[in-house]
């Protein structure tokens, strides 16, 4: 089965690679990019663990193809930072309200989260709660991250 | 957790798309979102050894108000049917059934074409499109036809579409004069598939006589259903006369093939089905009634 070339922005640089149509963009950031702070919890669309932004919209990138982003602008968690490695608005709520504990789904919630606040900066908690919904964390009991979007979404209203 | 490999192909036009189905036969798939289909290869439930991508077909795309209805191109995504003005203004209960698909990151790849065509049971675009008597306009090696909403949905996961056809858009009739609509659901956990849910549209005369009903349930049989039984009692009634309890009780009555699995049997959807047919009828007709 033919493999086909594709060119994409991954976090602003232009890559290019050959790939079989099977491949996931999940599994092509991890290991044509190397970018493996996008976790694969379930690999079949129901964790959120996988979740970047494509053309600036959070997906899962389980349930997408390599060879359908060909052409396209892709955000992972590593493109998330400043320029001087300092943490996003997002990153350091997080960090400050606990929102992790092992981090296995960290970055989708992060992820999620910047697109959700860059959409609506001035979110309700229900909101917040739904926005986050579609992913999943075995460890926090969720208070810690949902107090982590609420604190962001303040930040970026002030 | 890995789909088995495949050739991929990517039209530009939805008449190529097609050519390249009648080309392939059964060995190929349409993949649009791949919400539905890429969980299914993944899981390895499914085995093509084509995909034919319709997302760089660009004129498949696009929500556009045309006369007394709405139309909606098959790729628009969910999430673009969510931001519409132009929709939520046309067709209120499209509007109000998109937030009940899944999540924000499922519905910025789903599409409107895909949850038509994937026809799953507890979807609820299907159920809103039989409620407002949709169109679905497919296009076939041979030229294009329509195919009204009650002939579209054929069965579990099947509808007229051919191995060889494509849904290249759906007219939503736009409903003016009094009307009221709902839909209601209840799943485990928000953003799952429902256990069962309801969706009703009600057109008012100047008495609060019900000029127009219909009730659409979901989850509630192999595909999404109009109650005849509902509906019939609707016809005329003064909305005052209307029991909502009892109008979901003769909605459930007589269905006979309601899914039993591990989420709830048979008994309980119904109950379940009961319940939400009767809280969008009371919310659909306060809306018909007062605006
Ligand atoms: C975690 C999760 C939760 C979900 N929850 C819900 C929910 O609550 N409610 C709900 O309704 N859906 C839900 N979905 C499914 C989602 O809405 C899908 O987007 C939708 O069912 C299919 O749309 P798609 O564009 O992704 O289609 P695809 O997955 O690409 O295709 C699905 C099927 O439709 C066919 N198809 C697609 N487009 C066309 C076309 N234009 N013409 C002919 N055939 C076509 C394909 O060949 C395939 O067989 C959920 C999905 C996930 C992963
Ligand atoms: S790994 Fe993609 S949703 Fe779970
Ligand atoms: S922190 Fe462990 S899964 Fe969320």
């Amino acid at each position: 089965m033919g493999e086909i070339e594709i060119e994409l922005r991954v976090n602003e640089a232009v890559t290019r690679s050959t790939v079989p149509p099977r491949l996931t963009l999940a599994d092509f950031l991890r290991e044509r990019c190397g970018l493996t702070g996008t976790h694969l919890g379930c690999e079949h669309g129901v964790c959120g663990a996988c979740t970047v932004l494509l053309d600036g919209d959070a997906v899962r990138s389980c349930l997408v193809f390599a060879v359908q982003a060909d052409g396209h602008d892709v955000t992972t968690i590593e493109g998330l930072d400043g320029p001087d490695g300092s943490l996003s608005p997002v990153q350091q709520a997080f960090r400050d309200h606990h929102g992790l504990q092992c981090g296995f789904c960290t970055p989708g919630f992060v992820v999620t989260a910047e697109a959700f606040l860059r959409d609506n900066p001035d979110p309700t908690d229900d909101q917040i709660r739904e926005a986050v919904s579609g992913n999943l964390c075995r460890c926090t009991g969720y208070q810690g991250i949902l107090a982590a979007l609420r604190a962001a979404a303040d930040a970026v209203e002030t | 957790m890995k789909p088995a490999p495949f050739d991929y192909h990517a039209p530009t036009t939805a008449e190529e798309a097609v050519a390249l189905l009648a080309e392939l036969g059964d060995t190929a798939k349409l993949i649009a979102g791949g919400q539905s289909l890429v969980p299914m290869l993944a899981l390895r439930l499914a085995v093509f050894e084509h995909l034919v991508d319709l997302g760089r077909v660009e004129n498949l795309r696009g929500i556009e108000r045309v006369g007394d209805s709405l139309r909606v191109g098959a790729t628009t995504t969910q999430s673009a049917v969510e931001r519409s003005e132009v929709a939520a203004d046309a067709v209120p209960l499209l509007a109000r059934a998109t937030p009940l698909i899944g999540h924000v990151q499922i519905r910025n790849r789903g599409t409107v074409g895909g949850s038509l065509a994937h026809a799953d049971a507890a979807a609820e675009y299907p159920a809103v499109a039989l409620a407002l008597d949709a169109e679905m306009e497919v296009l076939s090696p041979t030229g294009r036809r329509t195919v009204a909403s009650p002939d579209f949905f054929t069965g579990l996961w099947s509808t007229a579409v051919g191995d060889d056809e494509l849904l290249t858009a759906v007219r939503f009739p736009v409903w003016s004069g009094r009307c009221g609509f709902a839909i209601r659901e209840f799943a485990r956990r928000h953003g799952d598939f429902a256990i069962a849910g309801a969706a009703v549209a009600v057109e008012l005369d100047g008495d609060d006589r019900v000029r127009r009903g219909t009730i659409a349930l979901f989850g509630l049989g192999p595909s999404a259903q109009r109650s005849d039984p509902a509906e019939a009692a609707l016809g005329g009634a003064a909305v005052d006369d209307v029991d909502a309890d009892e109008l979901g009780q003769v909605a459930v009555a007589s269905l006979d093939s309601v899914p039993s699995d591990l989420h709830g049997s048979s008994a309980y959807r119904r109950r379940v089905g009961a319940a939400m047919v009767a809280d969008a009828w009371r919310a659909a007709s306060e809306e018909a009634r007062h605006g």
